[in-house]
C-alpha cells in the first residue's frame, strides 16, 4: 500500500497494481475505517478499482494531520468489519431489439447469440468504481468470451438503462448519454434517480446479478423501448 | 413573488453555492463558483453567509429586473455594468429598487463576474447544494443555465450601510497567469526531461476550455505510463493525455478517469486560470505541499484581514 499526495487537499492510496476481489474488498474496509475515524477532515472518498482518492479540508486540517490520521486508519485492515457487499440483482432484457450489439459480440467469440446472453448471467460481479457520470458503476469482470473492445465510433446517443460490455467491464447507462460501449440489453431499473433515497440501488464493492426477463417483464417494470 | 426576473441570460450564467461535497460515491462532481475568491468576497461584502448562492456570469451578457428592492453586488472580472443605464462600479454594493433594470455586458478583463444578492439567491439545494452542473443536470433551476424568463428567487433584504473593496485590494486579471503546482499522482513516470519541459515551457489555453477542463497547448510532456486503472481525480489535477497536451481538470471534472496526472495546480492559481481567455499564456511552477498549505493559510488570512472600506 502506498499513500502518493494527489492534490494540495488530496491523497491517493494505492492498495495494488491491478484489481480483485480481495483489493476491492480491502479497500471497502478502508472506506469504513476513514470514515469511522476521520470525519471531521474528510469531504469526500473517491473508490476505484485498485485505489483511493481521499479529499480533506484544508480550512480544517492540513496534509501533516491527515497523513497520519491516514496511516493510522488503514493499518490493520484485515480486521475492519468492512461492509461485505450486498448481492443486487438487476433484470435484463436481452434481445437484438434491445441490444444491438449482441451478434457482433458472439462472432467475437464464435459463440451463440444465447452463450453470450447465458455467460453475462452467469457470475456475480464487483462494483468497483462509480464515476464517469452520476450513477455510472463499473463491473467486472465479465468471462472473457463476451469481452470486447470500445466501439471504434462512440454512439452520440445510448438509451438509459442499456446494459453494456467494454472489454472486461459491464455496466447499466444511468442517463441517456454518448457512449462507446457494445450493448447487449436494457434493464429497467434506475441506476440513478435524484428523487429517490438512496438515489442509487448499488454501492462500490456490492455484487451484483443480472437475470433475463422478457420483453413484456421489461415494459411492466417501467422499460421504455 | 420577490426576485429578479431574467431578461437576458447571458452567454453562461449558473447559479453556484460554494459546490456539492461528499458525493462523489455517486458519482457526482463539484461544481461550486471557478473563481472562488471573487465568489467569497461577494457573500462577505453584503455580509451574507459563505456559501450563500450567487451567480456566476461567464462572459457576461445578462440583463435582468428586479421584483423587489434589495441590495446586491457584482465582483470578478471587468465588465460594464448598468443600473437602469447608468453606469455603476464593481466591488461596491448597491440598492436595487422594484421595476430596476441591472445589465452585465461583455467582460473585458477576466471571464467570471460573480453577481450577490443581500442573503443570497433563494434556490433549493439537491444533493445539499445549489450549484449548477450542466453535464448532470442538477442544481441550479432544473439543472440548466439561465434562460429568458427564469425568476431568481430571494428575500428583499436592504444593508443598511453599503460598503466597496478598495481598489488596491481588487484582483487584476490579466492575460496570463504563473499555476502553482503541487507534483503528485504518476509524477515518478514523467522523467527528468519532460518534467524540464513542462516546468519551463510556455502553453496557451485553447478555445476548448470549459467548466470541466482547460486544455492547453505547446511542448508536448510525455509519461512512462502505458496504460493505467481509473481513479479519483481532485480539483485542479494536470492530466497529461497520449497527445502530450495538459488539461487541467476543474470543478465540473468527472470525478474518476484514467489518463497519467503530473499532479495538481492549487486552488487559488485555478482562479485565476479560471479568469483568462483562450490565447492567454500560463507557466507552471513547481512548489512542495509546505508551501501549497503555507500559501492558503497566508490567502484566508489576506482575505480575512483586508477592511472593507465604507461609501
Amino acid at each position: 500500500m502506498r499513500i502518493e499526495i494527489a492534490g494540495q487537499n488530496a491523497f491517493i492510496v494505492y492498495f495494488a497494481e491491478q484489481t480483485s476481489a480481495a483489493v476491492s474488498a480491502q479497500i471497502q474496509a478502508a472506506v469504513s475505517s476513514i470514515l469511522a475515524t476521520m470525519q471531521d477532515s474528510i469531504v469526500d472518498l473517491v473508490p476505484s478499482y485498485a485505489s483511493l482518492l481521499v479529499i480533506f479540508d484544508l480550512d480544517r486540517s492540513d496534509h501533516f494531520a491527515v497523513r497520519q490520521k491516514l496511516r493510522a486508519a488503514l493499518t490493520d485492515l484485515d480486521s475492519v468489519d468492512a461492509a461485505a457487499g450486498e448481492l443486487v440483482t438487476l433484470p435484463v432484457y436481452y434481445s437484438i431489439e434491445s441490444g444491438p450489439d449482441l451478434e457482433i459480440i458472439a462472432e467475437r467469440g464464435n459463440i451463440s447469440v444465447d452463450e453470450v446472453i447465458a455467460i453475462h448471467q452467469q457470475q456475480e460481479y464487483r462494483v468497483y468504481a462509480i464515476g464517469f457520470a452520476p450513477g455510472f458503476a463499473y463491473l467486472g469482470e465479465v468471462d472473457e468470451r463476451i469481452a470486447a473492445p470500445r466501439l471504434a465510433t462512440p454512439r452520440q446517443k445510448v438509451p438509459r438503462g442499456a446494459v453494456a460490455i467494454a472489454d472486461r467491464q459491464t455496466a447499466v447507462y444511468p442517463a441517456v448519454s454518448p457512449g462507446g460501449w457494445n450493448l447487449i440489453g436494457l434493464c429497467p431499473t434506475r441506476m440513478f434517480d435524484p428523487a429517490a433515497d438512496p438515489s442509487m440501488p448499488v454501492r462500490v464493492g456490492d455484487r451484483i446479478r443480472f437475470s433475463a426477463i422478457n420483453r413484456d417483464e421489461f415494459l411492466a417494470q417501467g422499460g421504455e423501448l | 413573488m420577490s426576485g429578479f426576473t431574467v431578461n437576458q441570460p447571458g452567454l453562461l450564467s449558473l447559479l453556484h453555492d460554494r459546490g456539492r461535497y461528499g458525493v462523489h460515491n455517486l458519482g457526482l462532481t463539484t461544481g461550486g463558483p471557478l473563481d472562488s475568491l471573487a465568489f467569497d468576497w461577494a457573500n462577505r461584502l453584503l455580509g451574507n453567509d459563505i456559501n450563500a448562492t450567487c451567480l456566476e456570469i461567464s462572459f457576461g451578457g445578462l440583463s435582468l429586473e428586479a421584483e423587489t428592492e434589495t441590495s446586491f453586488v457584482i465582483t470578478g472580472a471587468q465588465a460594464p455594468c448598468k443600473l437602469n443605464g447608468q453606469s455603476i462600479p464593481l466591488w461596491q454594493t448597491q440598492d436595487i429598487q422594484r421595476g430596476d433594470k441591472l445589465e452585465i455586458g461583455f467582460t473585458s478583463a477576466g471571464t467570471r463576474c460573480y453577481l450577490a444578492v443581500r442573503g443570497g439567491f433563494d434556490i433549493a439545494p439537491s444533493f445539499g447544494s445549489s450549484s449548477t452542473v450542466l453535464r448532470e443536470k442538477i442544481g441550479g433551476i432544473n439543472g440548466d443555465k439561465l434562460q429568458a424568463g427564469d425568476h431568481l428567487p430571494c428575500s428583499g433584504n436592504k444593508l443598511l450601510a453599503h460598503c466597496r473593496l478598495a481598489e488596491k485590494d481588487q484582483p487584476v486579471y490579466g492575460d496570463s497567469a504563473r499555476l502553482r503546482v503541487v507534483l503528485g499522482y504518476q509524477q515518478a513516470a514523467f522523467g527528468p526531461l519532460q518534467r524540464w519541459r513542462f516546468f519551463s515551457s510556455e502553453y496557451r489555453l485553447s478555445e476548448r476550455c470549459d467548466r470541466m477542463g482547460f486544455r492547453l497547448e505547446g511542448e508536448t510532456v510525455h509519461s512512462d505510463m502505458v496504460s493505467m486503472l481509473s481513479e479519483g481525480i481532485c480539483h485542479g489535477a494536470i492530466q497529461i493525455p497520449a497527445d502530450g497536451q495538459p488539461i487541467v481538470l476543474m470543478n465540473d471534472r468527472q470525478t474518476i478517469g484514467g489518463y497519467p496526472k503530473i499532479g495538481a495546480v492549487i486552488r487559488m492559481d485555478t482562479a485565476r486560470l479560471a479568469q483568462l481567455s483562450p490565447g492567454s499564456r500560463v507557466n507552471f511552477e513547481e512548489i512542495s505541499i509546505e508551501q501549497a498549505h503555507n500559501l492558503h493559510c497566508l490567502e484566508q488570512a489576506r482575505f480575512r484581514r483586508t477592511p472593507v472600506q465604507p461609501c
